[in-house]
């Protein structure tokens, strides 16, 4: 479903981010990419979004090289992938249920939809009550949340979630974490990118671990060894 | 029906942020009701010339007058002659008998006049031809042909040099308002245009972190942009309504003074039968630079 093919990212031409990267992910995986600060997590997530280009190197999604769809086609892209952002990227003019609506909206999803979907995603990650609030009437965890339920709500084949639980109490963490596992035995392809041994740890799934921009340890079950 | 739901919601959208940013777009619809009105005015205004132009010109002749030993016959066969060019709208021929019956019927209440008509015993009026032409522009070119194909030994006088500063004065002043109507409308509406457009750059920057989530949740680049063109509409659209209700209420105040200026110009009336021109004309130019404006901020500021 997914392949990087050699792909490096230099910032700035001296910060190098991704150092030559190769990587098979096959759909209905759940893999975990771990590293530190700066390892060049987040760099891989945006490269497969097309929301950078890398200075070398190809990225396949489902069978597409995704530098090479035009501009106009990339909303069709983002719209199979759901992403959970690391600082949530949300819109600040609108509510936490105009928020979920939003991404269904732009897929052209009737207003019926929309209103049978989006209050249910909204309990599922415990919102109900706040549907009326706006981004800066939330804390960091529900704000976490809403962007979770934003990524979830128009079934996408792919989730990409950058330090889904960063801003999480431990409690939450759990729910949120059971929550992807659960969309992944649904058969959604998750890509999680954290630094939370807990988390990794926990889940028994694949572990790519990342360190200077490279790919030093890539394991079936893998855990969380920096 | 994704097409009609998705327009729709850039409708909402659009509609949304215009009343969110209500100082700018207040600001914004004042400038478009000036232009607006403007054009509105240049319109009535051409309308209004042209009228008295037309008006003016309809009294505005040539006559050529004939010397007294000048046969009919040979009168008739000029006026035939001027008759086939082409910028000539009618020529009338008047015999030296009507022209004295038609002075004797104006002035028959005159008594000194009259008297001393008696006194003078002959018949002093020459035979003349009243000539029109199509445009106060083209007596020039009729008067050349009469003085230039032999028969300047026939005729006593022309008088087009009497009337010509009058005839070039309605030429130049309707040209003159032509041009100056242009050139305000030019100046008045490039100003239109960087104001709404500087309306929907503000709107774009203010926007810019929205703009940039609404691209990674795969929003399409006409989802994101319609709203920005909608605000132009919206814009344009209230510019209208308030130009038609400021021109209906003053133009029903000032008819009937136009009307002293104007004699024959109903200006209100005019206005009534004209409104859906008017209107078109308004809203062709209130949505067009709203349009126009945003389309072109879009493309400067908003790389989707």
């Amino acid at each position: 479903m997914i392949k990087f093919q050699n792909v490096s990212k230099i910032y700035n031409s001296d910060i190098c981010a991704l150092d030559n990267i190769s990587l098979e992910i096959k759909e209905k995986e759940f893999v975990s990419i771990v590293g530190r600060c700066g390892a060049g997590k987040t760099t891989l997530l945006k490269l497969l979004l097309a929301e950078e280009k890398p200075n070398s190197g190809q990225v396949f999604f489902q069978d597409n090289d995704v530098q090479k769809i035009k501009s106009r086609h990339l909303p069709e892209l983002r719209r199979r992938v759901g992403v959970i952002f690391q600082d949530y990227k949300l819109l600040s003019s609108r509510n936490v249920y105009e928020n979920v609506a939003y991404v269904m909206e732009v897929m052209g999803a009737s207003n019926e939809e929309i209103k049978r979907d989006v209050p249910q995603v909204l309990e599922i990650v415990g919102l109900t009550e706040k549907r009326e609030n706006f981004p800066v009437q939330l804390s960091g965890g529900e704000k976490q949340r809403v962007a979770i339920a934003r990524a979830l709500i128009h079934r996408p084949q792919l989730i990409i979630a950058d330090e889904p639980t960063g801003n999480l109490d431990p409690y939450h963490t759990q729910d949120i974490i059971k929550l992807l596992e659960k969309i992944n035995e649904l058969g959604t392809t998750v890509i999680l990118a954290t630094h939370y041994k807990e988390i990794v740890n926990g889940l028994k799934k694949r572990v790519v671990t990342l360190e200077q921009g490279r790919i030093i340890r890539d394991e079936e079950k893998g855990r969380f060894i920096l | 029906m994704p097409i009609i739901i998705s327009l729709k919601r850039i409708f909402n959208t659009g509609w949304k942020s215009f009343s969110q940013n209500i100082g700018l777009s207040v600001a914004t619809v004042f400038v478009l009701v000036l232009i607006i009105s403007l054009a509105s005015s240049l319109f009535i205004i051409k309308d209004a010339t042209q009228f008295v132009i037309s008006d003016l010109q309809e009294k505005v002749d040539v006559s050529v007058y004939f010397k007294e030993d000048c046969p009919e016959e040979n009168i008739l066969v000029i006026k035939e002659k001027v008759e086939a060019i082409s910028e000539v709208k009618r020529v009338e021929y008047v015999s030296r008998e009507e022209a004295l019956e038609s002075f004797q019927q104006r002035h028959q209440d005159d008594e000194v006049l009259m008297s001393s008509l008696d006194e003078l015993g002959t018949n002093p009026f020459l035979a003349s031809l009243n000539i029109k032409s199509w445009q106060a522009s083209q007596y020039a070119s009729v008067v050349n042909f009469l003085e230039n194909n032999g028969f300047e030994g026939q005729i006593a006088k022309i008088d087009y040099f009497q009337k010509k500063p009058v005839i070039e004065k309605i030429f130049s002043i309707s040209s003159q308002i032509n041009i100056t109507g242009l050139i305000l409308g030019l100046i008045f509406s490039i100003i239109a245009l960087l104001i709404v457009f500087n309306h929907v750059r503000l709107a774009i920057l203010n926007s810019k972190e929205e703009i940039e989530i609404q691209r990674l949740v795969g929003a399409s680049n006409w989802f994101i942009r319609g709203p920005f063109i909608v605000q132009g509409i919206i814009a344009g659209i209230f510019a209208v309504f308030i130009s038609v209700l400021i021109f209906g209420l003053g133009i029903f105040f000032l008819s009937p003074k136009i009307g002293e200026i104007v004699p024959g110009f109903i200006l209100f009336e005019y206005f009534a039968s004209n409104f859906f021109m008017i209107l078109l004309i308004q809203l062709l130019v209130g949505i067009g630079l709203g349009v126009i404006s945003s389309s072109i901020a879009i493309r400067k500021y908003l790389k989707v």
